[in-house]
């Protein structure tokens, strides 16, 4: 390899560079003379909101390869002025998870585990259940005569770690199949 | 916080929970604030703070009364502020009763129902001896529209509705019946001694916290309190943060900079979900659902949620809801069918999470969706809680892991125990894979109220999806497979607008429903230009918006909750940096940063103020109050709306246009906040006959027993005090933190905190097992010994109180489980916001570890019974009697020998 | 040829050619609120593996213990009472200077690790605020960079050399494991990262989380100040994260005044515990380019109160082994002249 200069051994890098007891530059390895910071190879940076708790600290995504390289606080943020907390700190390490579940599984009634259904059946088998447990309670009127229109044989849990729009279109949705029983963190 | 001169963190523990926030703590602190932290244990936060004072969980009214009394009784308040802002002088109807004469009830309470008539709390008539009658003759007092009933929630944005804002005043508060004088009567009790009876606080230490808050009030200096789930998570939760909005109000810490009471929540978007709300109780902005027998007709709808002739912004909501059905139903919404109003299903009672627990139990509920949350872990009685979930016909569980809430019915502690067999459990479970933070765009709302937008870095990877992308094709499924249905409640489905623009993938644009949310013209020359703010919304039908306090996000077609000018710009408010609801106003109420005249109450605490040349309210921030009504504009309150506020009027959601130190309505346990003793209590309540809230609510069963309060029979079998809490380096129930080596490393076991006392008490040594009982469940978890929990005396006795994190939980798929800490809890809740009573209960902690199987059931019933602990204990009757039987405490850790039941 | 010991500029000393400021870390543990983002930030950006055996160890919130092969930042958590509050306010007291350096022996001031380096306190009210009845010291601990670098010193290969930064950095591709750095490092910081520690581990009925293939095995590893990140102006990832800046960064001699101005600010307001370490250019290891503000012995941090470069001495060594051989030779010499002058 071209590396191997003779005029790169280390005995002649000591004394060429005066770093006789070879402590500093004589003895960088071509690795370490190459150094880079891994964000610095990123393909994009971008910004991005903390997940964990609302104060709501600036991140900076760092993509390669498609893949999350680095996720680090974002300095421009008057919230957190580039700060994160232990659990920002990790979140490249949630994104990259290795025990993140990343397919769909189904537990048949009675059964001892796990199957994989692929995603579009499963929504469809979700969708059919939906219809179905929604006419199962349904009530029409309360027992003095008015009306109800609702159902209460679907509830939802879940909100405060989601992003508006969705709160917003689970809310739309389930109002409007009449489903009441809607709940979050906020009231836990 | 920054710009505080005296920070007191209680009822939350923010350099645990919100590190990052806590710079602004750390930096005030630097510039010589005071920083004072009241827990029951000395956290990390106090390990900053000038001073840590313990407390006993669940006796912070006792305190923050004795504060109001100290600020009362020694003339400390801000008088000028009090005056013109705040109800002080108002008159409240001689029928009110004070608990003060009713052995710890307010005048209303029917026993029958745990319910208060909220009648006679109202303000008195004029022209009226206080009394019901009204010139229309129809039930016009203050208190009794239609939304008594509304739990404090619904006016999460705005005060609850009046009639109309004519009241009486006596501006010299020397009228008995001045909420100034009621409340000087109702705190006359809560004294030092008092809080060091019931809090375990000493005189001392509530002197320099007295000193430290008053010292920094008044024109010159704020102090802000700073609280979370320590505060919430009562029986009596709403009216903790109450009692220090009547404190912060008289001491003029309202709506100035570096004032107020800021909640810390724990959640990315925890206040986003509550304003657009995944929540039973609302519709978006805070709108109430409709109830059924109050709500019937849209009329009675508007109607119930402000009455066009009080003062302020909600008298608009009839635009709001209209331009929400609009949002909803399109070109179906008309005037003609009340704009789809019925679509619109009705509540009929509380349908909180613990009500739908209930409701699984009874086979009543059929389906369950759990979206990133992990109630087998996360939720009170986490029995009771995976229980309810084995009698689901099915279960979609939305996550980015094996979280805990599905897989119990493989791995669950009830496997263990042996109280269900998978096989036989017949519920059907889909595990969606989520997408992250990282992996979707769109906003979350922090704890300001700041919208910010998150950009998509990446695709979801395998077949991991967003909620929004899952959610829309859902509907998507559900539509197509109802298309052909001609039944009427199908309806709401088939008309539902559903129509977002999608990308290559089908995936729908967050953007394109972030200007949903925000709103449009519908018709007009505007048709379809985004809305700026939300007084642009009609009651004609010709704007559609689905939040209307979110409305100006999407101003000119912008998405300004992505605005990212480094620092937020130059102006002192950091406006340039994502977007603040209502219409960017970072602090609220912002008038009353200004005297009643218009002037900054001084140059160090300058924000908004009258310009008198531009006629014109400017300053650092978007002023909260109409921008040209000059101070001494004094409008006639009854043409009712924004018009009616005056210019000292500077709460403008609120009724009145003052901030109110007596709620006349609004919350359903009373109109002043009231020391009453958690749920279950070792601690006999002092100050009332009455010992726990009257109008708690409970849920009697088998499943949810409660240990024996002070004074009953069974009383020792639960000794100590249990409250649980967040570390920070977790996250909630795990499910984020607890798969992630990094984080799982530097916690990775199941603890509890006692004090030496306790520990030489119970013979539990440090770093080994424990097991700790409530009459619910029985835990182990590994023992700290420290002083960082100090024993504390309460009525002249020892009062030991155990620590509990609360993140574990029991699975096989996290890097770490163990037992929940959330297991021991029982379901009682706050009736103003429903939720559980997590921080203060009674349980036994015993050394080694839990038995297996069903020696653990054993256990836990052997306590049940030794305590003679039923369906009624804690919850009938609701009102205490006084002449009840009662037996003398005895001496911690003697048992009762009579029984013939002895310790495990 | 390079200074083994006492102050100098190590990077000079190294003979590098680029120069730049000799950059450091301030750690104030006085507003370290112990979240331990550091922690995580530093192994996050390394990827460095989790560690241990997912125990509790029951001190305090601390189950890092110590620094390591993959633990490169380690927060400390120390509860005390009254009584050793009192302690150390009473030793931080005995340093100050009451005019100068005299209250230990000469050695122990001009030499030792910490130093108060206030200045004088004369005139100043040292009244000490309250005493509080308990008190929970949190601190960061990190690799010190030390002036004199006895990791560097005794490094046979080459792997570790000092950068242009003044930095002390493992060079993973050159390092053969040898250990020699382990025990030449005077703090303890210095670790080969072995195969079995590393590994995730499995308890009864529980499966732990699987971790990506651990990088390095075998390989002496510790705290690189960022090198990488220094190469491009970055800040270190754990000084980046910090939310109370307890954690500094900059250039060394900023540093140093920033912290004895810090030190003298706590002392004007009675807190005489405060001290610094790693600031004393004059102590066993020529001054720590990672300063660090306590409130207590250095011992009640784990840390080592006296730490000295074992390279320190070593051209005194040299000169009395050379004195010693030359001594030999004459000794063999003059033996051999003598036999050979009986001989002759």
């Amino acid at each position: 390899m071209a590396r191997l200069s003779p005029l790169e051994w280390p005995v002649l890098r000591q004394l060429r560079s005066g770093d006789s007891l070879g402590r500093g530059p004589a003895v960088t390895s071509p690795t370490t003379r190459a150094v880079r910071p891994r964000n610095a190879t990123a393909d994009r940076v971008v910004q991005s909101i903390c997940p964990y708790c609302a104060v709501g600290c600036g991140q900076l995504v760092y993509v390669k390869d498609e893949k999350v390289i680095d996720i680090e606080g974002d300095p421009n943020s008057p919230i957190s002025r580039g700060r994160l907390c232990p659990k920002g700190s990790a979140s490249e390490q949630l994104v990259n998870a290795p025990g993140r579940q990343k397919q769909v599984l189904y537990r048949a009634p009675k059964a001892k585990d796990w199957q994989h259904l692929d995603l579009d059946t499963a929504i469809d088998m979700i969708a059919d259940r939906f219809i179905e447990s929604r006419r199962n309670g349904w009530q029409e009127l309360d027992d003095q005569g008015r009306k109800l229109r609702r159902t209460m044989g679907i509830a939802s849990l879940g909100g405060a770690t989601l992003d508006n729009e969705e709160n917003y279109l689970i809310k739309k949705l389930f109002t409007a199949a009449g489903a009441i029983q809607i709940e979050n963190q906020a009231r836990i | 916080m920054a710009n505080a001169d005296c920070i007191v963190l209680q009822g939350g523990n923010m350099a645990e929970a919100h590190p990052v926030g806590f710079q602004w703590v750390s930096e005030a602190k630097a510039r010589g604030a005071r920083v004072i932290h009241v827990d029951p244990r000395f956290t990390r936060t106090g390990a900053i703070a000038d001073r840590h004072i313990a407390i006993r969980a669940g006796s912070d009214v006792v305190l923050l009364g004795a504060l109001i009394n100290h600020v009362l009784s020694n003339d400390l308040w801000f008088k000028e502020y009090v005056l013109a802002y705040t109800n002080a002088a108002t008159l409240v109807s001689e029928d009110f009763r004070d608990t003060e004469e009713l052995g710890g009830l307010f005048s209303g309470f029917d026993p029958a129902t745990g319910q208060y008539d909220l009648q006679s709390w109202a303000y008195a008539e004029a022209g009226g001896d206080g009394g019901v009658g009204s010139p229309s003759g129809q039930a016009g007092e203050h208190g009794s529209s239609k939304s008594d009933r509304a739990a404090g929630d619904e006016h999460g944005s705005g005060g609850p509705s009046l009639e109309h804002a004519e009241v009486l005043r006596d501006e010299t508060l020397q009228d008995p019946r001045t909420v100034f004088q009621v409340l000087k009567r109702h705190y006359a009790r809560y004294t030092p001694q008092m809080v060091q009876e019931l809090c375990g606080i000493s005189e001392d230490d509530f002197t320099y916290l007295a000193d430290s808050i008053t010292q920094n009030s008044g024109r010159d200096r704020t102090t802000v309190f700073g609280y979370a789930t320590g505060w919430t998570q009562h029986t009596l939760g709403a009216q903790f943060i109450r009692s220090a909005a009547i404190l912060q109000l008289l001491l003029g810490n309202v709506g100035r900079p570096g004032s107020g009471i800021m909640a810390l929540r724990g959640h990315a978007s925890i206040q986003g979900s509550t304003d657009i709300p995944t929540l039973f109780n609302l519709l978006p902005g805070y709108l109430p659902m409709p109830k059924v027998g109050v709500h019937d007709s849209f009329e009675d709808y508007l109607e119930g949620i402000a009455s066009k002739r009080q003062k302020g912004y909600w008298t608009h909501a009839d635009a709001y809801t209209i331009s929400l059905l609009k949002a909803w139903w399109g070109e179906h919404a008309t005037a003609d069918n009340d704009w789809c109003f019925d679509y619109l299903p009705r509540l009929s009672g509380p349908h909180g999470t613990y009500q739908t627990t209930v409701g699984m139990l009874a086979d009543e509920v059929e389906g369950y969706f759990v979206l990133g949350q992990n109630p087998a872990v996360g939720s009170a009685n986490g029995r009771q809680q995976r229980l309810a979930m084995s009698h689901l016909k099915w279960l979609v569980v939305r996550d980015l892991s094996l979280i805990e809430s599905a897989t119990w019915w493989k791995e669950g502690p009830e496997i263990d125990s042996g109280e269900l067999r998978t096989e036989d459990i017949d519920t059907e479970v889909f595990f969606m894979p989520a997408a992250t933070h990282v992996e979707k765009a769109g906003s979350f709302t922090q704890t300001q109220r700041l919208l910010q937008w998150r950009h998509k870095a990446l695709a979801p990877p395998g077949e991991a999806q967003s909620e929004l992308d899952f959610f829309f094709k859902l509907g998507q499924r559900i539509r197509a497979k109802l298309a052909d249905s001609t039944d009427e409640r199908d309806r709401p489905l088939l008309e539902l607008t559903w129509d977002y623009p999608v990308d290559g993938h089908g995936d729908p644009d967050p953007e394109a429903v972030l200007a949903e949310i925000n709103g449009r013209f519908v018709s007009g020359p505007d048709a379809g230009k985004p809305l700026s703010f939300y007084g642009q919304m009609a009651t004609d039908g010709s704007t559609a918006g689905g939040c209307w306090i979110y409305t100006g996000v999407y101003a000119d077609g912008v998405n300004q909750a992505a605005r990212r000018v480094p620092g937020g710009g130059p102006s002192p408010s950091q406006h340039e940096w994502g977007w603040a609801w209502p219409a960017d106003r970072r602090i609220l109420y912002n008038r009353a940063s200004a005297d009643p005249d218009g002037k900054p109450w001084s140059e160090r605490k300058k924000y908004i103020w009258w310009d008198e040349d531009q006629g014109k309210w400017v300053g650092d921030d978007v002023p909260d109050f109409p921008e040209d009504r000059a101070p001494g504009a004094r409008p006639d309150p009854n043409i009712g709306g924004p018009e009616a506020l005056a210019g000292d009027d500077p709460f403008i959601m609120q009724a009145d246009g003052k901030g109110w130190l007596y709620a006349p309505k609004g919350l359903v346990d009373g109109p002043l906040p009231t020391h009453y003793e958690p749920w279950e209590s070792p601690v006999a309540n002092s100050l009332y006959p009455q010992q726990q809230s009257p109008t708690r609510v409970v849920f009697a069963r088998e499943d949810n027993l409660g240990a024996p309060s002070a004074g009953t029979r069974g009383d020792e079998v639960y000794p100590y005090v249990f409250t649980t809490y967040r570390l920070t380096e977790h996250h909630t129930a795990g499910g984020m933190s607890r798969w992630l080596p990094y984080l799982s490393e530097l916690q990775p076991e199941m603890f509890c905190e006692i004090s030496p006392a306790l520990a030489a008490e119970r013979g539990l040594e440090n770093n080994g097992w424990a097991t700790i009982i409530s009459p619910r469940a029985a835990i182990e978890a590994k023992v700290l010994v420290t002083d960082r929990v100090k024993t504390l005396t309460i009525n002249g006795r020892a009062v030991h109180q155990v620590g509990l994190p609360y993140h574990w939980g029991v699975g096989t798929h996290a890097v770490v489980s163990g037992d929940a800490a959330n297991d021991l809890v029982g379901v009682a809740l706050d009736p103003n916001t429903q939720i559980q009573e997590s921080k203060a209960g009674s349980c036994d902690i015993v050394a080694g570890r839990r038995p297996r199987g069903q020696a653990l059931l054993d256990l836990v019933a052997d306590y049940q019974r030794r305590a003679g602990a039923t369906v009624d204990t804690d919850n009938v009757p609701r009102v205490t009697d006084p002449e009840a039987e009662t037996v003398t405490p005895r001496p911690d850790g003697e048992v009762s020998g009579e029984d013939g039941f002895s310790r495990w | 040829m390079g200074q083994l010991s006492g102050p100098t500029d190590p990077t000079a000393d190294a003979h590098w050619h680029t120069h730049e400021e000799r950059k450091g870390f301030f750690t104030d543990t006085s507003i370290c609120i112990g979240c331990k983002a550091c922690e995580v930030a530093c192994k996050e950006w390394n990827h460095n593996p989790r560690d241990g055996d997912l125990d509790l160890t029951g001190m305090s919130y601390d189950n890092t213990v110590s620094l390591g092969a993959s633990t490169w930042r380690h927060v400390a958590f120390v509860e005390q009472d009254r009584a050793r509050i009192e302690e150390a306010r009473e030793s931080g007291r005995v340093l100050v200077s009451l005019g100068m350096p005299q209250v230990r022996s000469e050695r122990d001031v001009t030499t030792s690790v910490t130093d108060l380096s206030g200045g004088d306190l004369s005139g100043v009210d040292t009244t000490p605020p309250d005493t509080p009845e308990f008190r929970w010291l949190m601190a960061s601990d990190v690799c010190k960079h030390c002036t004199h670098a006895g990791c560097l010193d005794v490094c046979p290969t080459g792997a570790l050399f000092r950068t242009e930064f003044g930095t002390v950095v493992v060079q993973d591709d050159v390092c053969n494991g040898c250990g020699t750095c382990v025990a030449g490092c005077p703090f303890g910081v210095v670790e080969r990262r072995s195969d079995g520690t590393a590994a995730p581990t499995t308890r009864e009925g529980q499966k732990k989380g699987e971790q990506p293939p651990i990088p390095n095995k075998g390989v002496a590893q510790k705290c690189t100040l960022c090198y990488d990140r220094l190469v491009d102006g970055q800040t270190p990832a754990c000084a980046k994260t910090c939310p109370t800046t307890s954690i500094k960064f900059g250039d060394h001699e900023d540093l140093v005044t920033e912290a004895k101005a810090r030190v003298a600010q706590l002392h004007a307001q009675g807190m005489t515990e405060a001290r610094l370490y790693g600031a004393n250019e004059l102590d066993g290891v020529g001054g720590t380019g990672s300063v660090f503000l306590l409130l207590d012995e250095p011992e009640v941090y784990g840390l080592p109160p006296d730490p000295r470069v074992c390279t320190a001495d070593l051209m005194t060594m040299y000169k009395r082994a050379a004195m010693a051989a030359a001594g030999m030779v004459a000794a063999a010499a003059v033996a051999f002249l003598g036999r050979g002058g009986r001989g002759a």
